[in-house]
């Protein structure tokens, strides 16, 4: 038996998991571990099986193969849920009961409750607690969702894009709660397919795409990576796609059946003015940021002759510099 | 960790607001077996004797159920499946035996409520006559052997999605409720007829309940076969809840 109380205990564990829907593979072979602690962002665009591994650690679904532990057992146990919150998907909030009736109603499953009126000011819904769900606008429905996973003062909280389609004020004002409550005690893991969200309040990160881990690291590192330009132009001589290819910064090159380039790199400015001081010949340049999708294809290299994806710089800044 | 019975009184609870804060919805369950009542039963129970009278009274308690029984669970779980919500209460840490219980509770305490216009109605305008310990023994068995009702549709409902529950419901209890007797006595049965009919669940409440109210020889074939449809499908109903992931989309 051990007595460490808290340091780095593990929470929940996915070894090896796979789950497919029919033909669709929604999670491939995915291992992850999650201790106490950190908040953990889980990013990915839609589809990329964050939704599909959620599911998993709340019991609600099966794997196909590998196996799926929270707080050491069976999530699909009611038992192993005690310690675990998590909000309903969407706002799926039953419209006829009252914003105190539901609070209470999942109060009821935990034996360390939080009160009612604490959690309700938590969240900024004591003004509503007479309402009935349906009543409320959706950033008020959102804030009670949100609020709902943290009743039972679980030790994991699994959120499921837990802001989309906020207004910025309540962004924030939701973020804020999170904090206080990973703060609190409560390890935290987020989804979301916003950067932004991410970077607010994660500081370990997950990058699924296709049903896979991409990369799992601290939040620095993995933002070099999928922080990205992509840039396109044409060029008339045969070389240079292998020689773009060599620049600093340079991630990946794919060229279509037009013989156009497309670039994906760390820092666009450095690799332009590479291009043009190594008397590249090119035309039509453009260049623009890259969406979090065309990172994430980078980084799992979707082409069949892509590099795999780079280990993450520790100082992306340094590697910048030399050709600046 | 909290007791299963404690969480299955709070899902029942938070079932029955939900339920009576759309008032058409209870209005349905409760008026529907008065209404079939005087619409079946009332305008032929003149020719009726007592004990004939009361026996309709009791069919017509155990038709309500089972109809009653097969939609409110089937459908209400068929389409709750189908909501965001109830994913959501698959991850708090209740059991299914608790969530089952629960739905139990409040669906069928509604029910059996709903039989007690029909008691007053009957007593009033047929014949039929029951002492107060007589009506609360039948209740108690009608509670009771309605179960099978309302664990088929439990099934039904964790099993199919909500359009395919409504066929199955529909051809469901309209031959559990002619099958079992409950529109024509069993009496009236052809040989084969009565045969099958000693296998549905049907039959076996009407003839416990008309044992509990009127006396009589104990139906030894409706008691085993009551325990056995409660037992076979409490376990189904269970199997089904863990083995659901909602609602399968292809």
């Amino acid at each position: 038996m051990t007595n460490d109380p808290q340091a780095g205990r593990l929470l929940a564990r996915l070894d090896h998991v796979t789950r497919r829907f029919g033909t669709l593979t929604a999670l491939d072979d995915v291992s992850l571990e999650v201790g106490t602690g950190a908040i953990v962002g889980l990013l990915g665009p839609n589809g990329a099986g964050k939704s599909t591994l959620l599911s998993l650690l709340q019991g609600l679904r099966r794997p196909t193969s590998g196996t799926v532990q929270l707080f050491g057992g069976d999530p699909g146990e009611a038992r192993n849920r005690r310690r675990l919150g998590s909000t309903p998907q969407e706002t799926a909030l039953p419209s006829s009961l009252r914003v105190g009736e539901v609070i209470d109603l999942v109060g009821a499953h935990f034996d360390e409750r939080v009160p009612t009126a604490e959690i309700a000011e938590e969240f900024g819904l004591s003004t509503m607690m007479k309402r009935q769900t349906g009543s409320l606008s959706g950033g008020q429905q959102r804030r009670l969702s949100v609020a709902l996973a943290f009743v039972g003062s679980p030790q994991l909280v699994l959120l499921d894009e837990p802001t989309t389609g906020l207004d910025v004020d309540a962004r924030r004002t939701l973020w804020d709660a999170i904090r206080r409550q990973h703060d609190a005690g409560a390890t935290v893991v987020v989804t979301s397919h916003y950067l932004e969200e991410i970077e607010a309040l994660a500081e370990r990160v997950v990058v699924m795409g296709q049903g896979r881990v991409l990369a799992d690291d601290r939040l620095d590192a993995v933002l070099s990576r999928v922080g990205m330009s992509r840039i396109r132009l044409s060029s008339g001589t045969a070389d240079s796609r292998e020689r773009i290819a060599r620049l600093d910064d340079v991630t990946h090159v794919e060229a279509d059946d037009a013989g156009r380039l497309t670039i994906t790199a760390r820092d666009a400015d450095a690799v332009v003015r590479q291009i043009v001081r190594a008397d590249i010949d090119f035309t039509g340049l453009e260049v623009r940021g890259a969406t979090l999708e065309e990172a994430f294809l980078s980084l799992t290299g979707g082409a069949p002759n892509a590099p795999a994806p780079r280990d993450p710089d520790p100082t992306p800044s340094d590697s910048t510099s030399k050709a600046a | 960790m909290t007791s299963t019975l404690t969480l299955a009184s709070v899902h029942a609870k938070y079932n029955l607001i939900e339920t009576l804060r759309i008032p058409i919805a209870v209005i349905g369950t409760v008026v529907f077996p008065s209404l079939a009542f005087l619409f079946f039963v009332v305008p032929q129970s003149s020719q009726f004797d007592a004990a004939t009278a009361t026996q309709a009274v009791i069919s017509l308690s155990v038709f309500s159920l089972c109809v009653g029984s097969l939609f409110n669970f089937g459908l209400t779980i068929a389409e709750n499946r189908e909501k965001p919500w109830d994913p959501y209460l698959r991850t708090l840490p209740a059991s299914g035996p608790a969530r089952i219980l629960g739905h139990l509770i409040a669906t069928g305490g509604l029910s059996l409520f709903s039989l007690l216009p029909l008691v007053v109605l009957g007593a009033l305008l047929t014949e039929a006559t029951a002492t107060p310990l007589q009506m609360l023994l039948g209740l108690i068995a009608l509670a009771i052997t309605s179960l099978p009702f309302m664990l088929m549709g439990i099934c039904i409902g964790y099993a199919m999605p909500t359009k395919a529950a409504i066929a199955v419901i529909q051809v469901l209890f309209f031959a559990l409720a002619f099958g079992g007797g409950l529109f024509l006595p069993p009496q009236m049965f052809p040989n084969w007829l009565e045969a099958v009919s000693r296998f549905l669940p049907s039959r076996h409440a009407r003839e416990l309940s008309i044992w509990a109210v009127q006396g009589g020889e104990l139906p030894v074939f409706a008691l085993v076969g009551a325990v056995a449809w409660i037992v076979g499908l409490a376990v189904l109903a269970i199997v089904l809840y863990r083995r659901d992931e909602g609602r399968r989309f292809r």
